[in-house]
């Protein structure tokens, strides 16, 4: 029978030898491993703000705002010869498996640019239907506003609004549409915050 | 206590296989196999945790006393999960974005835990890193498997989005089965998942009984 601080000290060792094989992991990863979420803002934000309308890279202007939630937002600015002529800033909806993450581009006039879901746990083959690379529905609200449509017909067809729901699934595309109606009239209010150039 | 090659090499891929046999980590096989692809990356990581695993403690196994043995080797297979996370996500960030959510998962799956205390601790170093690799590719073709059945029943794909997972080079690996649409949702579905899996735990099963063999819930006692 071996005396109890033999354990500690073999639990303690090993506990000691992982740490500092995770931490020199950590320490030679953590550059790169930022680099690569940067490039997938990138990405994301590629598909909401069309390459023509810029010449700054919107994912390093970005500036903090607080949402209706309460909730710090980052709002990326796209901006050309020293003026910005879009935005975009992520929204988020309520849908069947949770909240739905969507990546919306507005321009200056409040002109929906492009609405991409970046994360969400929806059921395949149903509430899925949002993302871009299932099917194109999510496109349809390029180049909406506020006005268009009016706001009673901001709302999936069952609820008489104006935009599709699919066939066994109306709580995701309602908790999308509402989220992008939210998110326009989050610019309405805060344009002149978001456009002017510090 | 010397394992012959042969016999490690059998257990893992099909008398002791990790599902279909011990019935072990059946929380990434029910969330993972929504997809032959997805089976496939979840296996693949799952492997490499576990041959990783056993090799290590195959190595210290003369150093660590009876009474911290379980924290030690939750210790280990929790260092190599955020290892094979950290380097992923640096320098296999398209792999990543595919598997990323589920890597953590791997912790939770007692078949790494159960290999360890099975073998790796009473076994030498080479024989246990064997152990860990075919215990992993086993774990690795059922999950495929379940996935492929899920998936062809489910969506009508078999294969799908293979390229995300193994570059562009086995795009051909994608293929339509049933025309779109014609899916049956339920089988990728989490009732699907348990469908599936009893229903392939049968077939297996029925090889072994045509086969002669007896049938035993192999290596389920020793955890």
């Amino acid at each position: 029978m071996k005396p109890s601080w033999i354990h500690a000290l073999i639990l303690g060792v090993f506990c000691l030898g992982f740490g500092v094989v995770l931490a020199y992991t950590n320490y030679f990863t953590k550059d790169e491993v930022k680099l690569r979420a940067v490039e997938d803002m990138q990405n994301s934000l590629s598909q909401v703000i069309p390459p023509g309308i810029h010449d700054n890279s919107p994912v390093k202007d970005a500036i903090v705002m607080t949402n209706d939630e309460g909730k710090e937002i980052k709002v990326y600015r796209a901006t050309k010869d020293g003026k910005v002529t879009g935005v975009a800033y992520e929204i988020v909806g309520n849908g069947y498996g949770g909240e739905v993450h969507l990546m919306l581009g507005v321009d200056t006039e409040g002109k929906v640019l492009g609405v991409r879901a970046t994360a969400h746990k929806e059921t395949p083959g149903l509430g899925d239907k949002i993302d871009a690379a299932k099917t194109d529905w999510i496109t349809k609200f390029t180049g909406l506003s506020l006005g268009n449509p009016i706001k009673d017909k901001w709302k999936v067809k069952k609820d008489g609004g104006q935009f599709d729901q699919f066939s066994g699934a109306t709580i995701t595309p309602r908790g999308v549409v509402g989220a992008i109606r939210k998110g326009l009239e989050f610019f309405a209010e805060h344009k002149a915050q978001m456009v002017e150039i510090h | 206590m010397a394992t012959s090659y042969g016999r490690i090499i059998k257990d893992g891929l099909w008398d002791s296989n990790g599902v279909f046999a011990m019935l072990l980590g059946m929380c990434p096989t029910m969330a993972m196999t929504t997809s032959a692809t997805n089976g496939l990356g979840m296996g693949l990581a799952t492997a490499v945790v576990m041959a990783a695993s056993n090799l290590l403690v195959a190595m210290f196994r003369g150093y660590i006393t009876q009474e911290v043995r379980i924290p030690v080797y939750i210790l280990i297979v929790a260092a190599m999960v955020t290892l094979v996370d950290l380097t992923m996500n640096a320098w296999m960030h398209e792999l990543y974005k595919v598997l990323g959510l589920f890597i953590p998962l791997i912790v939770s799956n007692c078949l790494p835990l159960a290999r360890l205390e099975a073998f790796a601790a009473k076994e030498p170093v080479i024989p246990s890193l064997l152990d860990g690799i075919f215990m992993g590719i086993g774990f690795t073709l059922s999950l495929t498997v379940i996935g492929a059945c899920r998936e062809i029943v489910g969506s009508g794909t078999l294969f799908a989005d293979a390229h995300l997972l193994l570059g562009p080079a086995f795009s051909f690996m994608e293929t339509r089965v049933f025309p779109q649409g014609t899916g049956v949702l339920l089988a990728i579905l989490p009732p699907g998942g348990f469908l599936a899996a009893g229903l392939l735990l049968v077939c297996k099963r029925m090889i072994d009984v045509a086969s002669g063999k007896e049938i035993q819930m192999a290596g389920a006692h020793s955890v």
